[in-house]
């Protein structure tokens, strides 16, 4: 028999949804991580400012990060106004994305109930949904009754360790399937001719004054006009190359999947006190997610016993699914912030943009950060609705304070 | 489960401690003397390297005494682990 090439006679290769591209000597802006964040930020650069000459720089692979490895939670109930700003802003474009990106991306408005069950917790959560309302934000308090006809499968018993007092509830919140949204922005970016470079690590930068003018990557040098680091977990690996200093740790977060299960669960479901949420995707898995390994980590993985913890919690909570099987655990590397929210906006390098900081909340933020930064970069201003966001308000101490306000760790 | 060896009690399990941050960052000698960048350099920012992290741990369900420690942040691996009173040992 002669020899044949391997794969010749398998079918055409399908349409690329986009393309690997070499690096280019040059960018007008070069953004440093091709996750959600990295990638809807090209997209509204080429859209809404016709910014074109873009790389996305990405050291693994596209989407690889913390976009596949979050429970793709959207809402926008957060407690201070500058938080809902962003949030809310982010949720209306979600509300339009699947059209803007022409690309499906499984939005299910399914709403979410964030769980009280002490009276702080009541008091906090009440006060949440007055702020919510005066934001424009929807948003309702519930009694346990109300819980359980949203989310039958809620044990709303007052014979639990941490009985459920009642919850907020926003309608509009929902999940959508994280990859479909990598896809879907990678896609728009690539057809605008923004040139999205896999395997492409930045190991360093030039910079003139108090301007960069490129980076150092393993890939070569690539000059550029202005800077976006969009590397979430490694933000600080890279600021402290550039001798920044910003105040993120880099934490294990670990979430899981059960196995197939018949639709049991309706809407989303969080809970600060026991810390677990829990939704179901769209095949039949229960999604769920812990709060972070305390320690910093950049490993992507954490201790089995925070998810033996959620375990504990998440039975509790919902005692059918006392008999569902753990198929896959994973752990992926959050920035947090010492107020849980993120640090946006400039550097004392020029031409450099800061997005970190999100901690454990970055995914439903994807198209409100993407439009706002390249609003930002665009015109070399801070976006009004990220202004408040600055690596400054730690010194000037006009925090965005939302912990433990906005339900879970976000 | 990762074992943690206290430098009094020897190894134990990871769930016994509670983690305190960066280790050796000291109070400011003359508090009043400070700036605001100072005063939010203190308070909010620590270092969050990649690999060698020198930091403090506490036998939280044990002796409940602290130590320092030089874990790596890629690996989780613990290089050292010594006493408060003790400098940070040069690891390899």
């Amino acid at each position: 028999m002669s020899p044949r090439t391997p794969g010749a006679d398998l079918p055409e290769h399908p349409d690329l949804l986009w393309h690997d591209r070499e690096p280019k000597r040059s960018y007008d802006v070069v953004i440093v991580g091709g996750g959600g964040h990295g990638l809807a930020t090209a997209h509204y650069l080429a859209k809404d400012h016709g910014i074109t000459n873009v790389a996305v720089l990405e050291k693994g692979w596209l989407g690889g990060g913390n976009m596949a490895r979050n429970t793709t939670i959207i809402r926008s109930n957060y407690l201070w106004d500058e938080s809902s700003g962003i949030y809310e802003h982010s949720l209306k474009l979600w509300e339009g994305l699947e059209e803007d990106l022409g690309y499906p991306i499984l939005f299910s408005q399914r709403g979410v109930l964030n769980l009280a069950h002490t009276l702080q917790d009541v008091r906090d959560s009440v006060r949440r949904v007055e702020a919510n309302k005066l934001n424009g934000v929807d948003a309702e308090w519930l009694d346990p009754d109300e819980v359980r006809k949203i989310c039958p499968i809620v044990n709303t018993s007052g014979d639990i360790r941490y009985p459920v007092l009642g919850a907020t509830y926003q309608p509009r919140a929902g999940i959508a399937k994280h990859d479909y949204v990598a896809w879907g922005f990678a896609r728009r970016a690539d057809e605008a001719g923004i040139d999205l470079i896999q395997d492409c690590e930045v190991t360093g930068f030039t910079t003139d004054g108090d301007r960069v003018t490129g980076v150092r990557t393993t890939r070569g040098d690539i000059a550029t006009g202005s800077v976006a680091l969009c590397a979430a977990g490694h933000t600080s690996v890279l600021t402290d190359l550039l001798g920044i200093p910003v105040p993120v740790q880099s934490h294990p977060l670990q979430a899981l999947v059960s196995e197939l299960l018949e639709p049991v669960h309706p809407t989303v479901v969080m809970s600060n006190a026991v810390h677990v949420y829990v939704s179901q995707a769209h095949k039949g898995e229960l999604v769920m997610g812990a709060g972070v390994d305390s320690y910093n980590g950049y490993g992507q993985r954490g201790a089995f016993s925070i998810i033996e913890r959620q375990m504990a919690a998440a039975v509790e909570l919902f005692p059918v699914f006392a008999r569902a099987h753990l198929l896959r655990t994973w752990g992926g590397i959050v920035d947090t912030s010492p107020d849980a929210s993120p640090i946006v906006g400039r550097t004392p390098y020029e031409n450099v943009w800061l997005n970190c900081g999100w901690g454990t909340g970055g995914f439903k933020a994807t198209p409100g950060i993407g439009s706002t930064l390249a609003h930002t970069i665009a015109h070399g201003e801070p976006h009004p609705l990220v202004a408040p966001f600055t690596l400054e308000r730690f010194i000037t101490g006009a925090l965005v304070d939302e912990h433990g306000a906005a339900a879970v760790a976000h | 489960m990762q074992l943690i060896a206290c430098p009094w009690c020897g190894p134990r399990e990871e769930v016994e401690f509670s983690y305190g941050g960066q280790a050796h960052v000291p109070h400011p000698a003359a508090p009043a003397d400070l700036s605001d960048e100072e005063w939010a350099h203190y308070v909010f920012f620590r270092a969050n390297p990649k690999g060698r992290f020198a930091e403090r741990w506490n036998h939280s369900a044990g002796c409940r005494r602290w130590f320092n420690a030089v874990r790596d942040t890629a690996t989780y691996r613990f290089e050292a682990v010594y006493r408060l009173d003790e400098p940070r040992p040069v690891t390899p």
